[in-house]
């Protein structure tokens, strides 16, 4: 449903994506690994539209979306989850389910807030108050009330405590189980493994290594190499 | 004791008027990150506009309806066609606005002359009241009425409504709003659009108390700036207490110090400046 081609991505005269081919099929939890500074933001970034590839192929489905606009990227059906959360500070939470939601698929914001039982008790609460990991939730939560068919999350768990990430690793869980397509960016091995069926690990700009969570796990020079774990 | 009440009240409609000025300007640029000059010519521009629907039509309600929409399709124009091809370019942004403002003077001034015009007022507020034992225009009482009512309108829009929310999402991360799915380019062209609107709103409205004349673009393009740098740029309730701060500091400057009026605006906004460096309501 995903198919990157070969991409190269810069930004302004920094040379950042240099061939990146990536595919992901419907209902698959695809990881996408790498230490810190490989271009894992700048792919998702480049998936969306903000940071457009400048040569190779985007497809979503049988549309190229390599230099569409990203509100038609996001409303093609790309739950876009970034980086360090961004949610919109101004906003409190209704209102941020309010301005994304999208389609008439199985999330509305109501069934949304039945997933995320904390966002519901603080509904009229500013996002620049929550906390990260609430933040994190809410982020999520305006993703998936666009009815996406496709989830893209970039380190979701960075940042939470350890009573969040398993929080999110289940709500993750219950995504996986009623057929979701998922984009993991992660740097927390253990937790990407647990949800994925593939594994990319993307190093200075590439993909250098394509398996699934089981090789990996026994395969510990490439886990040394490209994950110094 | 009266000349204080009548004076307040003439410095708190003129503060109206720059209120409708200011909010659009604090808008465009809470939003697109645009200060925009052209916002001076708006006012003016839709002042002609509506003073001819005005001599075509006798209509002071049609008058100020199509010149101000006459001038929110102008905002459009500019918006789509020179703006947009400068996006996030702040410098060519500022300066085209501000070539603008040159060119739209130059053409007022050559289409309607160098003369002052007075614009009649319309004829449900011809009259004067009794305040106290003192007459007062009911059109200037009208005036504030109708900059709050304004002011009430937006802060509904821009806090009851979806659109409004979607401008604050786009006003606190523009990427990540459309990548979420949002318009952002839609809603620069309604935001510029609108805030051209208010302009001449303001423009026509303002017409029966001060005039429409050349050099009233430079002259509220100003006060405006004033506006928002003392109550904060992409404030709206900055741009209302702002507006109604150099209405009044502008309305007692010319009554009480003829010769220091432009510093009795600006030595209270310099003050401002030095203790909140963001305006009384800016974020940050
Ligand atoms: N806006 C930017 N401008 C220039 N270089 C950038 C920008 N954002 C990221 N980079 C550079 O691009 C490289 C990849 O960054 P990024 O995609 O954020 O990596 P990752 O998400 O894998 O940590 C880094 O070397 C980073 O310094
Ligand atoms: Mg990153």
């Amino acid at each position: 449903m995903l198919s990157i081609q070969d991409i190269h991505t810069y930004y302004g005269d920094s040379y950042i994506l240099q061939g990146v081919s990536l595919e992901l099929q419907p209902g698959q939890v695809v990881a996408l690994l790498g230490r810190n500074g490989v271009g894992k933001t700048t792919l998702a970034r480049s998936i969306m539209g903000l940071t457009p590839a400048s040569r190779g192929r985007i497809l979503f489905g049988d549309q190229d979306i390599t230099r569409a606009s990203a509100h038609r990227i996001a409303r093609l059906g790309i739950g876009y989850v970034p980086q360090g959360r961004q949610v919109f500070r101004s906003l409190n939470i209704r209102e941020h389910l309010q301005v994304t939601a999208r389609g008439n698929g199985q999330w509305t914001p109501d069934k949304i807030l039945d997933l995320f039982p904390n966002l519901r008790s603080r509904i009229k609460s500013l996002a620049g108050k929550l906390s990260g990991g609430e933040q994190q939730m809410l982020a999520a939560a305006r993703a998936l009330v666009g009815n996406p068919a496709l989830l893209l999350m970039d380190e979701p768990t960075e940042g939470l405590a350890p009573m969040m990430i398993r929080e999110l690793g289940k709500t993750i869980a219950s995504l996986k189980e009623g057929g979701a397509s998922i984009l993991l960016i992660e740097q927390q091995l253990n937790f990407a493994l647990r949800y994925a069926d593939i594994v990319f690990i993307m190093n200075k700009g590439r993909i250098v290594h394509r398996c699934t969570p089981a090789e990996l796990l026994a395969d510990p020079d490439t886990k040394a190499r490209y994950l110094g774990v | 004791m009266m000349f204080w009440v009548l004076q307040s009240l003439n410095g708190i409609s003129y503060g109206m008027l720059l209120f409708l000025l200011a909010s659009g300007l604090s808008l465009i640029y809470g939003l697109m990150k645009i200060l925009n000059l052209t916002h001076g010519s708006f006012y003016l521009l839709g002042g002609y506009v509506g003073l001819a629907v005005l001599h075509l039509t006798k209509s002071f309600i049609l008058a100020v309806l199509l010149g101000s929409l006459a001038i929110a399709l102008l905002g459009v124009v500019m918006e789509r066609f020179l703006l947009r091809r400068l996006h996030l370019q702040e410098m060519p942004q500022t300066l085209l606005t501000f070539g603008l403002l040159f060119i739209f003077s130059d053409l007022a001034m050559l289409i309607w002359g160098g003369n002052p015009q007075t614009v009649p007022k319309p004829e449900l507020f011809r009259h004067s009241l009794d305040i106290g034992g003192m007459v007062y225009p009911s059109y200037r009482l009208f005036i504030i009425g109708f900059g709050l009512f304004v002011a009430a309108v937006l802060w509904w829009v821009q806090e009851g409504t979806r659109i409004g929310a979607m401008v604050r999402a786009g006003v606190d991360n523009e990427e990540i709003a459309r990548a979420l799915g949002i318009n952002v380019s839609l809603l620069f062209t309604l935001v510029f659009a609108f805030g051209a609107f208010l302009a001449a709103l303001g423009g026509v409205m303002g017409g029966p108390i001060v005039g429409v004349y050349p050099g009233a673009d430079f002259e509220v393009l100003l006060l405006g700036f004033v506006v928002v740098i003392i109550g904060g740029l992409g404030s709206l309730r900055g741009a209302l207490v702002g507006g109604l701060i150099v209405g009044l500091l502008d309305n007692f400057g010319k009554v009480l110090f003829p010769e220091f009026a432009l510093f009795t605006i600006f030595a209270p906004m310099a003050l401002i400046l030095a203790v909140r460096p963001t305006g009384l309501f800016g974020k940050e």
